[in-house]
């Protein structure tokens, strides 16, 4: 078995994806067939900007789908020949039957690099979503009423924004996430204050749309609060920390050092969401519909999320997957100062945090992560940039 | 203007009241302090010893106490030892126990004293803030006009190809964080397997004497990154004023297109950016934790992570609120500026 060059080398990671290729050009054909219908998402097909950006989040969406038919490895099996041999090393002194070649490398622990980095997308492209999402129910449900009523409860909630957003971003990290915090259980206590705004969120849409059906409305919010409030608690009771009481009625536990991670991540991007919300609310509670409204005699809440929430979506989508850029960025940042995820996490920022200690000699165990960090980043924001273009050009 | 200034030194003062306080209380929970005990005593220590080792240096007291001493409002704890002699917030090595003040605390003018480097706070802060100081003007240097140049070329011809070439380059910086320049940057251009190593891939002998091979790398990774950010902002803003009615009647009069934007349009279209160049101070010192990392450059981000890995309580309180009064005058400056570059803004 000899090296393979450059050309083997990219040929051999361009089969590897091919599950990939095939779901990227579905979704591509089925959307642009039907792009009259889609709306907003649909318009995103008319810009060439968004279309890159759209099939760069989209591969790495595909390619933590299919994660485990893409690996040519295991991202923990170390085989000892390979320690930081360069991409194409065919791989020597191991069982017969697994893959021939290390395509991207070995890194100092002599894992394969291409294997860690399509495995560590799994962690980044499920982590940075959906902590976006609860940093939004927290920015929206905190957001709308301080911009709605204004008064003491706005200065009070903005003072704390502030105070938050005065923090630099690394001091809260290690002031949070360091393990002799984590052993006094703040994170925890941290997650069961926060976790619990997507449920009040949910709950406060509901009852606030169906209030005036009073039986269907019943059934939504215990719907609501059971299966929510069951994940909520499943959640933050984890074995090992100050907060475990579920027992044999506990759902699941967040590997370790994931919910501390999510947690903070949330915690440093809720009061930018804040701000943003209560920005727009404060502009769109002056239209003439939500005077219309209050005239009808609707409450506050139907007002805020069904009037002022679904005319604020413009700038709330945009901001929503810039934001996710920015929290890839974040949990990268973790990594590198390696907080939170176990060192042999392969998530991109640990991963790039291991590879830089050897960086002048052997570069490319922390290439390969960089530059799948910088192209899902570049894809969430040029897909930002084309949903603006399109959702302002009507 | 004044009342202004008073009020917003108001809100700062209370907001690093606040933050000096939660920064307090977090570093001064029960595993940090042990932490603390067992690196500065040693890492056999037992359950007894720790308690006596903080219990002496006053650690055990109520929070609001220990804060009230650091703030110098209470007269630091103290405890004299069955040999004679006296361990405290205030005795210093090398300092006779006659001469130990009594308050030492920040009304004092007294910051500290640092248990990882075994001295006073405010000089060590000092130090590294110049340090900092100096790598951040070159930023400045080469952000500021690059971003500017950037965003005013792709914004005075709104939707041309260098537009578009000049936008997407911008996008591209601001989705790089420094961690994945920086790497990217030494790899190319600091080790053998890139380009060869043309400069260095440490910053620490800048420290002493910086020149371009080795301070090129950190400047220039902390300045991409803002520099994408602000130029876009300075294209959408100089976009803006070419659509103007002013600009058009100009055009009309027959002034060339060189003399519309230097003379015209840039001036107005300069206001937004310098807003979003004080906001983006903050958070360089983000950009300037990294880099000084990466690159081992001793600087005051540096000081951070070690103050904070270490639990070096005295030392990241005032880091702290360094980061606190650069956060908040940042916004001070860029209001006060906002309404002198533009007359129509009036500050109430």
């Amino acid at each position: 078995m000899e090296l393979l060059s450059w050309g083997a080398i990219i040929t051999q990671i361009l089969i590897q994806f091919i599950p990939v290729w095939i779901a990227l050009f579905l979704t591509f054909t089925v959307s642009i067939m039907f792009k009259r219908k889609l709306g907003l998402y649909g318009k995103l097909f008319d810009s060439p900007i968004g279309m890159v950006g759209y099939a760069l989040v989209m591969f790495w969406v595909f390619t933590a789908i299919f994660a485990d038919l893409i690996m040519t490895h295991d991202p923990l099996a170390q085989i000892s020949s390979m320690k930081n041999k360069v991409p194409g090393t065919p791989v020597s002194g191991a069982d017969e039957g697994i893959f021939e070649h290390y395509l991207l490398g070995g890194d100092a622990l002599a894992r394969d690099v291409f294997s860690r980095m399509v495995k560590g997308s799994q962690i980044v492209v499920t982590i940075a979503p959906f902590a976006t999402l609860f940093a939004f129910m927290v920015g929206i449900t905190l957001g709308l009423p301080a911009g709605y009523f204004g008064g003491k409860f706005d200065t009070v909630l903005s003072f704390l924004a502030n105070l938050i957003l005065a923090f630099p971003v690394i001091l809260l990290f290690y002031l949070l996430v360091t393990p002799e915090i984590v052993a006094t259980g703040l994170p925890t206590y941290m997650a069961m204050v926060l976790f619990l705004f997507p449920i009040i969120f949910l709950v406060i849409l509901f009852n606030s749309r169906f209030f005036t059906q009073p039986q269907k409305r019943n059934i939504m919010v215990a719907a609501i609060v059971g299966v929510g409030g069951w994940l909520y608690l499943s959640l933050i009771s984890q074995s090992n920390t100050p907060v475990n009481f579920m027992g044999a009625l506990d759902g699941f536990d967040v590997a370790g050092g994931i919910l501390i991670v999510f947690v903070s991540v949330v915690f440093v991007n809720s009061p930018t969401v804040f701000r943003i919300v209560r920005g727009l609310a404060l502009d769109i509670q002056t239209r003439d519909y939500v005077a219309a409204a209050q005239t009808r005699g609707e409450g506050p809440w139907y007002i805020m999320l069904w009037e002022i929430l679904p005319n604020a979506r413009g700038p709330l989508i945009v901001d929503f997957c810039l934001r996710i850029g920015y929290t890839t960025i974040l949990l990268g940042t973790l990594g590198f100062f390696g907080l939170g995820l176990p060192p042999e996490s392969p998530d991109w920022g640990t991963t790039i945090n291991a590879g830089r200690r050897l960086l002048s000699a052997f570069p490319h165990p922390a290439i390969v992560p960089a530059v799948a960090l910088v192209t899902l980043v570049l894809g969430l924001n040029l897909l930002a940039d084309g949903l603006r273009e399109e959702s302002l050009r009507d | 203007m004044g009342l202004f200034i008073l009020r917003r030194s108001g809100v700062m003062l209370l907001t690093a009241l606040c933050l000096t306080f939660i920064v307090f209380f977090l570093t001064n929970l029960g595993p940090n302090l042990e932490k603390l005990a067992k690196t500065q005593g040693n890492f056999r220590m037992t359950e007894a010893e720790v308690a006596s080792y903080l219990g002496d240096r006053g650690y055990l007291q109520p929070t609001m106490y220990k804060y009230a001493e650091w703030l110098g409002v209470k007269p630091g704890f103290k405890t004299v030892k069955e040999d004679g002699s006296v361990v405290g917030r205030c005795v210093r090595p090398g300092v006779p126990v006659e001469e130990t003040p009594e308050y030492c605390g920040l009304l004092q003018g007294n910051w500290g004293f640092s248990t990882v480097f075994k001295d006073d706070v405010s000089e060590i802060v000092w130090k590294r803030l110049g340090l900092t100081g100096y790598l951040m003007f070159w930023v400045m240097l080469v952000m500021v006009p690059g971003a500017l140049i950037f965003g005013v070329l792709s914004g005075m011809r709104e939707g041309s190809r260098t537009d578009r070439t000049l936008s997407t380059t911008a996008i591209t910086f601001t989705a790089t964080p420094e961690y994945v320049s920086g790497v990217i940057f030494i790899a190319l251009f600091a080790s053998s397997a890139g380009f060869g190593r043309i400069f260095k891939g440490s910053a620490t002998s800048a420290m002493e004497s910086a020149n371009f091979e080795n301070f090129f790398l950190p400047v220039i990774t902390i300045s991409l990154y803002g520099l994408g950010y602000i130029a876009r902002m300075t294209r959408a803003s100089m976009a803006e004023v070419m659509t103007a009615q002013y600009i058009r009647t100009a055009r009309l009069k027959g002034v060339s297109f060189r003399n519309i934007v230097l003379k015209h349009a840039l001036r107005n279209a300069l206001i937004a950016p310098f807003t979003v160049i004080m906001l983006q101070i903050p958070w360089l010192l983000n950009g300037v934790v990294i880099v000084e990392t990466l690159f081992n450059y001793k600087g005051f981000g540096w000081l951070l992570v070690q103050a904070a890995g270490n639990n070096d309580i005295d030392l990241l309180l005032a880091c702290s609120v360094v980061a606190v009064v650069v956060v908040l005058l940042t916004q001070l400056i860029s209001d006060i500026g906002y309404v002198f570059l533009n007359p129509r803004i009036r500050v109430s």
